[in-house]
């Protein structure tokens, strides 16, 4: 379907007879962003700084229209809000740090809840390394907070650095003979140089983009869930403490759930094939969920969303003057989404400003990395395969927790176990580098001896492990 | 209101001189001090503050750590893996970019030293 008017998206010539604009950034040259989550502000940022080196001076015009100060869904980018430990590095070594006001929390620990029993797994050199961060401004009904929003903060750096926010739906993108025509929901259009997609999979753009042309895949999704629980900053001390707690439970269809401390409140997160009522009733019930809470009672959630997450990429997610980047176009499976946003937004601003905005540009300097991660989302759908074996095999998850607990207690002993499990609950090492560390022998021998240990008849090795992982989960 | 990396005192050492090392550090509040020890005698070579980095060189070379670095005051630091700065750079180039600028900074500010002081001797 590539009627004139229509987005062709690999190629201007299948519309045009040449191409009428040049297919590099000029001085003047005028970029929409669609969408200022974290994919869409780091794309201005670093867009504008790129160009600001080599003194080219070009226009970014970001379409945005949420207000990131609003507390509750409608200045939310649904979330589960954790920054993780590779990227906060990252964000560190670019210079960007994440303000103590944007911090809801600094994670130092993942404890894992089985029902076998629990283990705390502490981070390396016991360092507060993952940020828990609220994309809006809080829960809804929440008290004003003297915090400020990660996406908020996001854009203010786009904008100090001479991005221009419109606070603007865009309904439509289309391909014409100046170049790039916007129209926002109040019918407005404007023409463009280069337009950058990041909408997430939570926009009708995708669908609007997809029903244009065959040539365009949008991103396959699947529902999830997530909502807030009001505790008290006391209360979360003492129960959760500065620990993200992940559960590993018989549930199918959960991929992975994980309960993350933020000042007043815990955000619940639940991702797998199509969260619904059924699994969130089992997950509530489940008295590894309960025991968490004061008193083994969930309280009633202060906020709660289904938002869609991304699993499987955009395909192309370039075109001539049009690129697709974080959620839009490809991201990680179930983790660091964030990251992977700063990643694909970075690569393609890259593209935009030293190689060019033609979709052959993108094609061989953007679409690697996409094609790098995706082949890493492969790998990582076997990871998850092999997490469900352990999730249905009671035998298996007390070898995973004997291990566990054995390099948690012995600093002498090499975390294998501990390493596995710490870079797939927070995203931190691509799946690829986590799977090639299960396959080690000493990584296999110890599983094995574990496996044989934990399960010997009338052995006290559960009890003990639990008593002591136990004191683990009181101690902090 | 939270934050990010280790707590350190007034006066503790983040890193020794002659040290191995193999993690470069990012302060995210308070300033350190560098201080380059011989002879018994403690020289201080600069003074560095939020979003200042020091112990790069330990992420390029297996050498040992050229200074101490020391807390003035109450300090927050975070951590940079070798690992994941190294795996960081191999995507990504222009991660370098702002610690090549800081270390061409750091090379002028010690050569410019070095001439004042051979010129004073
Ligand atoms: C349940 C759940 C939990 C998650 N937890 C984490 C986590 O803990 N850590 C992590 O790193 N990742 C997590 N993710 C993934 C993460 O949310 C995404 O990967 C990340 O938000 C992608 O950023 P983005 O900028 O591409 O898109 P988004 O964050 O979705 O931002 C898109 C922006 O575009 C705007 N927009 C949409 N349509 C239009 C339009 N037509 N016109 C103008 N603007 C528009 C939206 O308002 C929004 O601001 C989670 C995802 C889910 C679903």
């Amino acid at each position: 379907m590539d009627t004139a008017g229509n987005l062709s998206y690999l190629s201007e010539r299948a519309q045009q007879a040449r191409p009428v604009q040049p297919g590099t950034l000029q001085d003047g040259s005028r970029i929409a962003v669609i969408g200022a989550g974290p994919a869409g502000s780091m794309f201005s940022y670093f867009l504008l700084n790129m160009a600001d080196t080599i003194a080219l001076d070009i226009d970014v015009d970001i379409y945005e229209p949420r207000h990131f100060c609003h507390r509750g869904p409608a200045g939310c980018n649904h979330c589960g809000g954790i920054v993780s430990e590779s990227l906060v590095q990252r964000l560190a070594t670019e210079g960007i740090m994440l303000p103590e006001d944007v911090v809801q929390r600094g994670i130092e620990s993942y404890t894992l809840h089985m029902d076998v029993g629990d283990v705390e797994i502490a981070t390396p050199l016991n360092e507060k390394r993952i940020a828990a961060i609220y994309r809006g401004n809080g829960p809804r009904n929440s008290e004003p907070l003297d915090t400020h929003s990660f996406d908020g903060y996001l854009l203010d750096m786009a904008q100090n650095s001479g991005a221009r926010v419109i606070h603007k739906l865009v309904t439509d993108v289309r391909r014409n003979m100046d170049g790039m025509q916007v129209t926002s929901a109040d019918q407005h259009c404007d023409t463009y140089d280069l337009v950058v997609v990041a909408t997430g999979v939570n926009s009708r753009l995708m669908e609007t983009l997809e029903q244009q042309t065959q040539e365009f895949r949008r991103p396959e999704r699947t529902k999830t869930f997530i909502c807030e629980f009001k505790l008290g900053r006391e209360v979360i001390r003492n129960t959760f403490g500065p620990s993200m707690h992940v559960f590993l439970l018989d549930i199918p269809r959960l991929e992975f759930a994980a309960l993350i401390p933020k000042g007043d409140y815990v955000t619940l997160c639940l991702l797998g094939d199509d969260i619904d009522d059924e699994l969130m009733e089992k997950f509530f019930e489940s008295p590894e969920v309960r025991n968490c809470f004061p008193g083994g009672v969930i309280p009633a959630h202060a906020c709660h969303c289904y938002p869609r997450i991304n699993i499987r990429a955009a395909k192309p997610a370039y075109g001539d003057r049009l690129v697709m980047i974080g959620d839009s176009g490809t991201t990680r499976l179930f983790k660091d989404g964030i990251g992977a946003a700063y990643r694909t937004a970075k690569a393609a601003a890259k593209t935009a400003v030293f190689h060019g905005i033609m979709a052959e540009d993108f094609k061989a300097h953007y679409w690697p990395l996409c094609q790098k991660i995706n082949n890493d989302n492969r790998v990582g759908k076997m990871v998850f395969a092999f997490a469900t074996l352990v999730q249905k095999a009671r035998f298996a998850r007390r070898g995973v927790l004997r291990m566990t607990v054995n390099e948690q207690r012995q600093a002498s002993v090499t975390p294998r176990m501990s390493g596995v499990l710490w870079d797939l609950f927070s995203g931190s090492a691509p799946y690829t580098d986590v799977f090639l560390r299960t396959l080690h022998p000493a990584y296999i021998g110890s599983l094995l001896w574990n496996l044989l240990a934990s399960n010997m008849p009338g052995h006290a090795a559960e009890h003990d492990l639990q008593s002591e992982s136990e004191h683990r989960h009181v101690e902090h | 209101m939270a934050n990010l990396g280790k707590e350190y005192n007034d006066g503790e050492v983040i890193v020794r001189q002659g040290e191995m090392g193999d993690c470069m550090f990012v302060i995210q509040k308070g300033e350190v001090e560098a201080i380059a020890e011989a002879n018994g005698k403690e020289l201080r070579l600069r003074k560095m503050g939020a979003n200042e980095f020091f112990g790069e060189m330990a992420l390029f070379e297996e050498e040992t750590r050229t200074a101490t670095i020391r807390a003035l005051g109450p300090a927050r630091v975070l951590t940079i893996d070798k690992k994941n700065f190294l795996g960081g750079i191999h995507e990504d180039p222009s991660l370098a970019f702002r610690i090549i600028k800081t270390m061409s900074h750091r090379i002028r500010d010690l050569t410019d030293r070095l001439a004042h002081y051979e010129e004073k001797v």
